[in-house]
């Protein structure tokens, strides 16, 4: 399979979307088309990264976002070596630009990093000539899972621009909506939030969605409804009642799936609370694309590290 | 020895004299002014196109002795403060141990007179350790040399404690400083409450945290007839309250820092940890009205907040950083360059708010002036001297400063403590 792109990618690094222009986003997503590919074949593997050294770098505990990273270099024939540390590494005494300054010396090609800090691969990027992949740091930006996701709803929808979407659930606190409020609206399309006033960030409409607080309105007549996972902790913070009231007030239920079209998309970046934030008649139910999504994400992966560790030529052979 | 400070413009607010005259120094005080005094047996300073200013009193420093020698010492901390015009430092008491005993207090004094460069005078807790639960014995402490009493870093939460701080201190005759934010209210945040902080995702402090507190201590002291002093006025709100408090008689106080009247939390972008402060680093709206604040009178004094972190605590990440930004050698020049050559402030008035103002607040009679009889502390300046910021060529033992390769204008020439020079910008510049 051929696929001509007409550009090239000009970045060391893949930070966030909120740097990216349309026309990265959408090349992004037109490589991925050529790497999904890859992932059906008897042979799940191509050399396009074959001789490249690659550090997953997970300070902060994942499962899916890690694993998707790791298949996605060995189907690209890099190699890989992981490194995973439930604390920061402040509790050992090293700082972050130690860590740097040590996979510098070790020579690697790219680095793919998971942090619970905020601004962590900003940090990271200024100190290594090495490429360097956000993987999600803190409460700023998770830009791969935000490119899986446009790249599912172009798949299933066909395009992007003029879509309808609300994001549900704890905008506050998350990256994926940062990333997929950027990467969205870019891509021109109609981007509303939902959730308690308490789980929103201050002057988030400046980033030009539509702000609401009652889910029926919000979702509709949408194309798609993303659903974010509520973490259990935030009710001892008073950030709503109790879990259950907040399932009562914004979980994405069979019923109120009515008020959007009739074709809409149920998405959610995982892991899923069954019963709290989507139920799992939706969850499991025809309209859901939660796992095409993780499916996606490792061709993403594929695409954002092929591009990203020098992609010489302007046309990926896949 | 004397002293011959000659051909100089002085300007000492504290006599209403600013014009071309000299003064000679003689056993550490100011002991003549005027054009015609004798040069015989002088050594002669030579003050052509330079400012003569009672020595600047820096009523909010940390020099992190004890406790945090690898950031600062009493030392470095005073050379530093002489490199940047300060013939004075008064050092907060969040040491390790805190501030908060007479034993404490005359380590430090003992420390500064061994090692002090300039004029070191301890602040003391209001409560034991800091924590806000008991009161610190603060006539203990007053009668070892502090000067005032804060709780820096804290906020004294509990409000019938605070009330008792402010009674109690004024016993003394010496000001409770209040570093005033509501812990409740700005919980982890780190940055100021915002688009800004919804984008980098990075928790925000709404200014309605530091105002809660201010407004606050301003009605007990109100209360109680009794002074207060606002620590590091970050909010164009908090200007508001102080400015109205004023009105009414109520005896308040107030400094800002350079940070606060020269950056914005646009500076934060790129997550660079040097630009961690508290309070934090504000909007164009709030800078603005601390500069009419500055003008109009209803802020008092600018202080540094000298906070020295080492490298590697800067190093961390964002969250994970130290609040806390130097000052001792940057601060002049960003006065001199953000107010007086952008004309808020005359040069008059920027001198009243770095010696004057805070001497009579911490009750110096004999500093902050140029009258005969008083201590012989001199800044000399040259307004107009253009210079970079380099962090490499800094005194102090830190580097955390988000000013490095500023262009400033105006920059602290001589430093004169108790008649002796302790700092003077040609012999440094050679070095």
């Amino acid at each position: 399979m051929k696929k001509e792109i007409n550009m090239k990618w000009n970045r060391k690094d893949l930070l966030g979307l909120e740097d990216l222009t349309r026309e990265e986003i959408k090349m992004i997503l037109d490589t991925t088309e050529s790497f999904k590919e890859i992932s059906t074949r008897e042979v799940k593997k191509v050399p396009a990264l074959r001789g490249k050294t690659i550090a997953n770098l997970f300070f902060e505990s994942s499962t899916r976002t890690r694993i998707s990273f790791e298949l996605a270099e060995k189907r690209l024939s890099a190699d890989v070596v992981n490194f995973s540390a439930s604390t920061s590494s402040l509790s050992k005494g090293e700082t972050l630009i130690d860590t740097a300054r040590n996979i510098e010396a070790m020579k690697i090609d790219c680095v793919v990093i998971r942090h619970s800090s905020s601004g962590a691969s900003y940090m990271l990027s200024k100190k290594l000539n090495a490429a360097v992949i956000n993987a999600g740091d803190g409460t700023h930006e998770h830009p791969t899972q935000a490119l899986l996701d446009m790249f599912t709803i172009r798949e299933k929808k066909g395009r992007l621009e003029g879509l309808k979407v609300t994001i549900v659930g704890d905008i506050r606190h998350s990256r994926v909506a940062r990333s997929n409020i950027w990467g969205m609206r870019k891509m021109g399309m109609d981007v509303r939030i939902c959730g308690p006033k308490t789980l929103l960030p201050v002057n988030i409409e400046k980033t030009g969605v539509k702000v609401f607080y009652d889910i029926e309105h919000a979702i509709k007549h949408v194309d798609v409804i993303m659903a974010l996972r509520i973490q259990k902790e935030r009710q001892g913070q008073s950030y709503f009642p109790s879990i259950r009231e907040y399932s009562k007030l914004y979980g994405i239920t069979g019923e109120r799936l009515k008020y959007a079209k009739e074709d809409v998309l149920i998405m959610h970046p995982g892991p899923i609370n069954r019963g709290v934030e989507i139920m799992p008649e939706v969850a499991d139910g025809p309209y859901s694309v939660i796992l095409e999504q993780v499916t996606n994400g490792l061709a993403v992966r594929m695409a954002v590290l092929y591009l990203v560790m020098g992609s010489k030529t302007k046309e990926v052979s896949a | 020895m004397k002293l011959l400070i000659k051909n100089g413009t002085v300007i000492d607010p504290s006599q209403h004299i600013n014009e071309k005259t000299n003064i000679l120094i003689e056993n550490n005080k100011i002991c003549k002014l005027g054009k015609n005094i004798k040069e015989n047996g002088c050594e002669i300073f030579n003050a052509k196109d330079m400012i003569v200013s009672p020595g600047f009193i820096d009523m909010h420093t940390h020099l992190r002795e004890p406790g945090r020698e690898d950031a600062e010492t009493i030392a470095t901390g005073t050379a530093s403060a002489a490199k940047g015009g300060f013939t004075s430092v008064c050092c907060m008491p969040n040491t390790e141990p805190a501030i908060d005993n007479q034993s404490v207090v005359k380590f430090v004094l003992g420390k500064a007179k061994k090692d002090g460069k300039v004029n070191v005078f301890p602040i003391g807790a209001i409560t034991k350790e800091r924590k806000g639960v008991e009161l610190a014995e603060i006539g203990d402490m007053k009668n070892a040399g502090i000067v005032a009493v804060s709780d820096d870093g804290n906020w004294v939460e509990n409000s019938a404690l605070m009330r008792r701080a402010l009674e109690y201190s004024e016993m003394f005759n010496i000001p409770v400083i209040s570093h005033c934010e509501d812990k409740t209210l700005s919980e982890k945040g780190m940055i100021n409450e915002s688009y800004i902080s919804t984008v980098m995702g990075l928790e925000g402090i709404p200014r309605e945290a530091e105002e809660i507190a201010v407004f606050r201590d301003i009605s007990l002291a109100k209360m109680l007839n009794t002074r207060i002093h606002i620590a590091h006025v970050s909010s164009g709100g908090t200007v508001a309250l102080i400015k109205e408090a004023k009105t009414r008689n109520i005896k308040v106080s107030c400094e800002v820092t350079p940070n606060h009247f020269t950056l914005t939390e646009q500076t934060i972008n790129g997550y660079d940890t040097n630009t961690k402060v508290n309070p934090p680093l504000r909007s164009d709206g709030d800078i603005q009205a601390i500069k009419n604040g500055l003008a109009d009178g209803t802020i008092d004094v600018i202080a540094t907040d000298h906070a020295p972190h080492t490298i590697t605590e800067k190093e961390y990440e964002y969250d994970n950083a130290p609040f806390g930004i130097i000052g001792f050698e940057t601060a002049i020049g960003l006065a001199l360059t953000e107010l007086v050559h952008s004309k808020v402030l005359s040069l008059s008035q920027l001198i009243e708010k770095l010696s004057c103002n805070p001497a009579k607040i911490l009750g110096f009679e004999t500093k902050g002036t140029l009258k005969i009889g008083s201590d012989a502390d001199i800044t000399i300046i040259d307004e107009s001297k253009e210079w970079v910021v380099d962090i490499n060529r800094f005194l102090s033992k830190s580097k955390n400063s988000p000013y490095h390769n500023r262009k400033l204008k105006g920059k602290v020439m001589v430093t004169i403590v108790n008649g002796k020079i302790v700092f003077h910008d040609s012999v440094e510049e050679s070095k």
